[in-house]
């Protein structure tokens, strides 16, 4: 799928941005390579989510630059984002029709995409308010997948769902990746999830300042089994300064 | 096989609005009991029994020339609801999208809407005589600050989160505002649309009465110079009739067409 394996799909460059006067981000460096997902780790309020929305196009950043080598790319965000007026089928088939694709290809789509995200076919019919969170979540992604992008940003996407819906979700991306070789850039706080589904770890400093450090991760996703992903966390944690400030939040300070 | 379904859900649909119709007959019946026992105590010539006034009601409907001041005082009250309603959604449109224009806006609004219509009227008679232009500016002035009002909040409190998301899949502004925006912009504006559409048949036949424009203005001041109370309420009930006729015909199909998503919300058997 792939011209050559070590392309560079998203390249940030001397990235920064101030909010009203507030430096959040500065001096960012940041690759991703084609068919690799980037797990960027930072504690709350340094500036994940502000870095992915300059990357994906929805903020204008105050320096550097941008370079995105991808044909197209999608999001899934923190909370569904779906349209509450339109059942799940046509929440897939939004990004379908947005993309340009002809309506008499989207029932296909839209079903090999529910497929990737193990959506029951029974609740397309569905409107969002009937639907369970980890299902809402499943649509998101599918409506993601659906266009069958080269790049996908997620933003913290399962932070709000429980511990063992988060884990059937982290599968679940793992499989779509292996089987539509996307390219990611995967916001998260918490390492274990890092560890579980990316390819490489990349620290952002607590205060926004530069890249605290970078970690590739021994082995595939998908085929590293818990015990060692708890070891490689716990040896992070412990062993590692460029995880030392990780779990360091206070959010009375941050605004 | 998907056709017939959607086919019979919307039949559905109807069935239950019709049905909802028997709430309204209830609520009329109480009316009509509250009135015939005012017509009891106070007598004929103050309040006429409302079975009379029905009668009454059906005996100028008889008559082809009662029709034509129905029609043009319905025509009067449409024409001035679809200027008002197309001025006020546009320019709501754009308030929404800049608060600099909104906050501009709000204080000649309470203006606008303080001033009442009967002195519109008065000025719009100075400025155009006891035509139709008298009668649709009126309605124009009365009724386009609600329909504005209803617009600019729909597009101020829309959820930006969704604009986001369409933005990140590759929808411009225009595709953001027909596919993401308009329908929450619905939500808000219909409520605006019915009672604009309300005040201009009420605007309609005060300029009518007062410009001796014709229409049920008109009729309605003749029955008070003959003192004949059972014609005036007439009028008065078959105004109200055209009003009904058109909301229930014309905005709230629409509407719910808009908002079937929200019946997913509610649960079995309890539907408005």
């Amino acid at each position: 799928m792939s011209a050559h394996p070590s392309a560079k799909r998203l390249e940030l460059r001397r990235l920064g941005h101030a909010f009203f006067g507030r430096t959040v981000l500065e001096d960012i460096w940041l690759t991703v390579e084609s068919g690799e997902i980037v797990a960027l780790v930072g504690p709350s309020g340094c500036g994940k989510s502000t870095l992915a929305q300059i990357a994906a196009g929805l903020v204008e950043p105050r320096e550097g630059e941008v370079i995105r080598r991808y044909a197209n790319h999608a999001m899934v965000f923190q909370e569904p984002r779906l349209l509450p007026w339109v059942t799940a089928r046509d929440n897939i088939g939004f990004s379908l029709r947005l993309a340009g694709i002809p309506r008499r290809q989207r029932a296909s789509r839209i079903a090999e995409a529910a497929a990737l995200a193990q959506f029951e076919p029974d609740d397309l019919g569905k409107y969002p308010s009937e639907l369970s969170g980890g299902m809402r979540q499943r649509v998101a992604i599918a409506r993601a997948l659906a266009p069958r992008p080269d790049f996908i940003y997620f933003d913290e996407p399962f932070t709000a769902l429980d511990v063992a819906l988060k884990r059937r979700m982290q599968d679940l991306v793992i499989a779509a990746a292996q089987q539509t070789q996307f390219a990611a850039l995967f916001i998260t706080h918490d390492l274990m999830e890092a560890v579980r589904i990316a390819h490489r770890i990349v620290v952002l400093d607590h205060a926004g300042h530069g890249v605290a450090g970078e970690r590739a991760i021994a082995g595939a996703p998908g085929t590293r089994d818990d015990a060692t992903a708890f070891q490689t966390v716990q040896a992070m944690l412990r062993h590692d300064p460029a995880f030392a400030h990780i779990h360091d939040v206070d959010e009375r300070r941050r605004a | 096989m998907a056709a017939g379904a959607g086919l019979l859900e919307r039949l559905g649909r109807l069935g239950r609005f019709v049905w909802s119709a028997w709430a309204g007959v209830a609520a009329l019946a109480l009316l009509a009991a509250v009135w015939q026992a005012g017509h009891e105590a106070y007598g004929d010539f103050i309040l006429p029994a409302p079975l009379a006034t029905l009668r009454a009601a059906a005996a100028l409907l008889t008559d082809p020339v009662a029709w034509q001041l129905l029609w043009l005082t319905t025509q009067r009250a449409l024409m001035g609801f679809f200027l008002a309603a197309a001025a006020g959604t546009l320019v709501g449109i754009v308030a929404g999208y800049s608060p600099a224009c909104l906050r501009l806006a709000r204080p000649l609004l309470t203006i606008t809407l303080g001033v009442p219509p009967i002195a519109w009227i008065v000025l719009a008679m100075i400025w155009f005589g006891a035509t139709d232009a008298t009668v649709a500016v009126t309605i124009l002035i009365a009724a386009t600050p609600l329909v504005f009002m209803g617009a600019a909040e729909g597009i101020a409190t829309r959820d930006r989160t969704l604009d986001a998301m369409a933005q990140v899949f590759g929808a411009g502004a225009i595709r953001r505002f027909t596919h993401v925006v308009a329908r929450q912009l619905a939500a808000h504006l219909f409520p605006a649309l019915i009672l604009a559409l309300g005040s201009a048949f009420k605007v309609a036949i005060m300029a009518e009465l007062l410009a001796n424009a014709g229409g049920i203005g008109s009729a309605l001041a003749r029955s008070r110079s003959l003192l004949d109370i059972a014609q005036a309420l007439a009028w008065v009930t078959l105004a109200v009739a055209a009003l009904i006729v058109v909301e229930y015909g014309l905005i709230r199909p629409v509407r719910s067409e808009l908002e079937r998503w929200r019946e997913a919300l509610q649960p079995w058997g309890v539907k408005r």
